[in-house]
């Protein structure tokens, strides 16, 4: 029992960290319409510019790479939308999947290129192996705690931002109709650029935990990009907090089914994805809709 | 000299032009009505000032300054705000986040959310509720409102009277008359030309994206209209 237990624990912790994945590929779906196909080649690219930084400038820890990393991704992700992905907007859907699919394929072989086909890890010293005991002979691990904490927090950032501030403000307007808030004075332009910055800033912080938790190399992006389109489907589209729960659902349907065989993990995760996309066509918790 | 001053403005959609050398003025605190029929051009022509159609040269130009060509949020910024047709309300935001929006481009207070609360008292018991819970004739109140906050020296509206009951479209033109009394020039677009008469200083007339006819509101004729509207010789 205890057994069955733990892996309902155990994928909401690891449900978080897909969470942390999708979180910047919904909330730019949501904003601009735009799916980013390489979504998880940017998180690969920031987990090795973690790693580049920590040799490059001797940080003792990963996650204090996150001081550079942050705001270089937010530059990085506002330069990019303003110069590669704001002039393929449009009507035709088509044409940013086919850029981003391009981009995809150019970090892919970047990475390769600079840090070669290896296996990398971030090492997160004693982080890694701290766990906390629960009743019931339960255990979490300290870093899989972290992971749900800042996930949670940094979707909660986003939610408040966007119902609270005046740019989440301008965020939503622009969503619901691109040609009237620029008639409001939003300059639509910048605002996806910041959009995308802000986007780029979690995946930053997945890149960091993720290359803590697991081994990654040049082309391990498509597989994260999977997780994160699961959550945030099952969560409903444009909906932060749905996200979280998708990547949550996503995480216990995997772990309960590898509790019946370890090579179900991976097939129990996308068959409850596939039930839930028959049965709830628009996800669990979707933003209504006009 | 006129707020607004448009010279020979052509504008198009793709490879069909809409407007065709289009002449026109605009001064602080006067009402100028556009009349036409459908396809006559004149929410192309409102676009076309607010940026969302895109025209070259010098064609438009306020208060002496050229805005043919800026984006529209540049234009907001300039002072020109547009109730556009069809009123396209945000439907994820609020009425009063509705109204804020208004005032993304804002420099100085001079419409305070306050103050639109007092020109449409009805909004402000609404104020958190769905811009889609309300009457036609509030979602207006709302659009006009948005406008309004962003301080315009001219604001056009296109089609107010759409789909509204007369006696709201009453009360929806006597709130106009007080802004146009606080020297905001108005541009509107209406269907109802009889509306567009009484309320107007001057009118325009399109026809397929041509100016058909201009005059003080009060000296055109019947007849006159009847032919720049429909360009039949000899209707009645």
């Amino acid at each position: 029992m205890s057994g069955w237990l733990d892996s309902i624990l155990q994928g909401l912790l690891l449900g978080a960290l897909y969470a942390l994945f999708a979180a910047g590929l919904s909330l730019v779906f949501g904003v601009m319409r735009l799916v980013n196909v390489a979504h998880g080649d940017f998180i690969v690219l920031s987990a090795f510019l973690a790693l580049a930084l920590q040799r490059l400038l001797g940080f003792s820890s990963p996650f204090l790479t996150l001081i550079l990393l942050v705001p270089l991704m937010f530059i990085f992700g506002y330069l990019l939308q303003r110069t590669v992905l704001n002039p393929a907007l449009g009507e035709d859907i088509l044409r940013p999947v086919l850029i981003t699919f391009g981009l995809s394929v150019i970090i892919q072989n970047g990475l390769l290129q600079a840090f070669s086909a290896d296996s990398q890890k971030l090492h997160g010293g004693r982080l890694e192996v701290a766990s906390i005991a629960l009743p019931a002979g339960l255990a979490v691990g300290t870093l899989p705690l972290l992971t749900l904490v800042v996930s949670a927090a940094l979707i909660g950032l986003l939610q408040w931002m966007l119902y609270n501030t005046r740019l989440g403000r301008a965020l939503r307007a622009t969503s619901d109709d691109l040609s009237t808030a620029g008639l409001m004075g939003v300059n639509t332009p910048h605002l996806f650029a910041v959009a995308a910055g802000i986007a780029m800033v979690t995946v930053a912080v997945a890149g960091v935990f993720t290359g803590v938790r697991a081994s990654f190399d040049a082309v391990s992006g498509p597989d994260w990009l999977i997780f994160a389109f699961e959550a945030v489907i099952i969560g409903g589209l444009g909906s932060l907090w749905g996200t979280l729960a998708g990547g949550m659902i996503l995480g216990m349907a995997q772990t309960t089914g590898a509790r019946f065989s370890p090579s179900w993990q991976l097939l129990s995760g996308h068959l409850v994805f596939l039930a839930i996309l028959i049965f709830w066509p628009r996800g669990l918790f979707p933003r209504r809709m006009e | 000299m006129s707020l607004l001053t448009v010279s020979k403005l052509n504008a198009c959609y793709g490879d069909f032009q809409a407007l065709f050398e289009i002449d026109l003025e605009a001064n602080p605190g006067e009402v100028v009505a556009i009349i036409g029929a459908n396809g006559a051009g004149k929410s192309t022509f409102l676009s076309a000032i607010a940026g969302n159609v895109r025209s070259r040269g010098n064609a438009i130009s306020l208060g002496g300054e050229a805005i043919s060509g800026l984006r529209p949020w540049e234009i907001v910024r300039r002072g020109v705000a547009l109730v556009p047709e069809g009123r396209r309300l945000f439907s994820s935001l609020s009425v009063e986040e509705n109204l804020l929006i208004g005032a993304y481009a804002k420099k100085k207070d001079a419409w305070p959310l306050a103050q639109i609360y007092e020109l449409f008292p009805q909004l402000k018991l609404k104020n958190r509720l769905s811009s889609l819970s309300l009457s036609g004739g509030e979602q207006q109140m709302v659009a006009i409102g948005r406008a309004l906050i962003s301080n315009p020296r001219l604001l056009m509206c296109d089609e107010l009277s759409l789909g509204l009951a007369p006696v709201v479209v009453h009360d929806i033109y006597e709130t106009l008359a007080a802004i146009r009394d606080r020297g905001v020039a108005l541009i509107i677009v209406e269907q109802n030309v009889k509306q567009a008469l009484a309320f107007a200083d001057r009118v325009y007339c399109f026809q397929e994206g041509r100016v058909s006819l201009t005059g003080r509101a009060n000296q055109l004729k019947p007849e006159q209209i009847s032919r720049a509207y429909f360009g039949l010789e000899g209707a009645a």
